[in-house]
């Protein structure tokens, strides 16, 4: 499969996750484990452009297929814009959801450029903040949405 | 959590599908979005020996419009029947109890079929197809079969698909006049529903489908016959759960579940027009 652009090719059980492949497997230990119950949201990565939950994912049925993670969005020293919004937006308290946030964040934005508040809140139903921080994080991706807040 | 090892084969299409079903028999599983089997897989309650991934067979995925009904393939996913523009005009309840699975990253990656194949009643989209009244196509070794939503849920977890069929398409009725209402019950966004109810209300006519109050998903037919016969939306909503065994656990009772059943029932009803 290709991460983050460059092409990774291993050979791995048919049991193993998508969350372990990036994790143990390439190296890239961004992607958080949460739940490991496809509640959560932690482990969001994108699979062709769109968000995923990579711990309900096999790994060989991303084979040949375009993975982005958060390793994955900044080009080089300069932030992804929804990457400089968190970081502006305080949108974060102890940072463990925040690689899953960005990602199902930038996924939206994708389907939903210009999100009303509400838009964000359903949008984001599937990452869960245990440290209750949403404010900000919606903030957030209104600010990097750039838009009016007046909805697509 | 890791599955247990199994051995992975992925099919090229519906017609090599079958055949690797009626190679593999009762040991294999077909693998779709994978949104129901891979977290059967990982808590070890499935342990196939045989995985047959069918998610990549690109002519499965479609909304067509086929002249009374649409044509849904079988492996088309969440996503694309919520923004179908197809689904939204011609069978707006399913777009609407679709657009209420899981959440975005679930949507992106589960199949219609796949949640039919599953036979959950916890599902949404059964009682929306239930209530629409539509009919799934299975292929087996003896060759196509239509079979109703009313006969294609059997039991828990189980359907009439036989371990060497595959689900390949659903056929929706076209209802563009139709009022409608998805009434789904739960206590956070993402969660199943508690209990929920699509309603679709057609001149003198409406299905009720629900969700998670029986063993299988099922119709409150008991609802259906009072409209028909002229009832009002509060009367009719009084018998949804008449018959039914809904289940009892940390979020609800059966009598809770019961009420439920008839509050969103009367809600579904009156804002479907009926």
């Amino acid at each position: 499969m290709t991460i983050n652009g460059t092409l990774v090719s291993l050979d791995v059980e048919p049991r193993t996750l998508l969350v372990h492949y990036l994790r143990d497997h390439a190296g890239l230990t961004g992607t958080n484990v949460g739940c490991d119950t496809s509640s959560c949201g932690a482990c969001t990565v994108h699979l062709d452009g769109e968000a995923v939950k990579s711990c309900t994912v096999l790994a060989v049925q991303a084979d040949d297929r375009e993975i982005t993670t958060i390793e994955g969005l900044a080009d080089g020293d300069v932030l992804h814009p929804m990457q400089q919004a968190f970081h502006e937006c305080h949108a974060l308290q102890c940072g463990y959801c925040t690689p899953g946030m960005i990602m199902a964040a930038v996924s939206l934005l994708d389907e939903v450029p210009n999100p009303t508040e509400a838009d964000v809140r359903e949008g984001l139903e599937g990452n869960l903040c245990r440290c209750t921080g949403y404010h900000n994080i919606v903030q957030a991706v209104l600010q990097a949405a750039g838009g009016d807040g007046g909805g697509r | 959590m890791i599955p247990a090892a199994f051995d992975y084969v992925r099919a090229e299409s519906a017609g090599h599908a079958l055949e690797l079903l009626a190679e593999h028999g009762d040991e294999a599983k077909l693998l779709a979005g994978g949104h129901s089997l891979i977290p059967l897989m990982k808590f070890r309650l499935a342990a196939p020996a045989v995985v047959v991934d069918i998610g990549r067979i690109t002519e499965l995925s479609y909304v067509r419009d086929a002249g009374d009904h649409l044509a849904i393939g079988a492996l088309t996913r969440h996503r694309d029947i919520e923004i179908s523009e197809l689904v939204g005009t011609q069978a707006g309840l399913l777009a609407a109890a679709t657009s209420k699975v899981g959440d975005p990253q679930v949507r992106h990656r589960g199949t219609i079929g796949g949640a039919l194949a599953h036979g959950d009643p916890a599902s949404d989209i059964p009682a929306a197809l239930l209530a629409l009244r539509a009919t799934m196509v299975v292929e087996g070794p003896d060759g196509q079969r239509e079979v109703s939503s009313d006969d294609f849920f059997t039991g828990f977890l189980e359907t009439t698909i036989g371990e060497q069929d595959l689900l390949t398409e659903i056929r929706v009725p076209k209802v563009p006049d139709a009022g409608w209402s998805f009434q789904k019950f739960n206590r956070r966004a993402q969660d199943w529903a508690i209990v929920g109810a699509a309603v679709l209300v057609n001149g003198g006519s409406c299905g009720v489908g629900l969700v998670n109050m029986d063993s299988r998903p099922v119709r409150a037919a008991g609802v259906e016959s009072a409209i028909a016969g002229g009832a009002d939306a509060a009367d009719a909503a009084a018998s949804a759960a008449d018959g039914l065994e809904p289940p009892a656990d940390l979020n609800a009772g059966v009598e809770y579940r019961q009420h439920l059943a008839r509050v969103l029932t009367r809600r579904g009803l009156e804002e479907a027009g009926a």
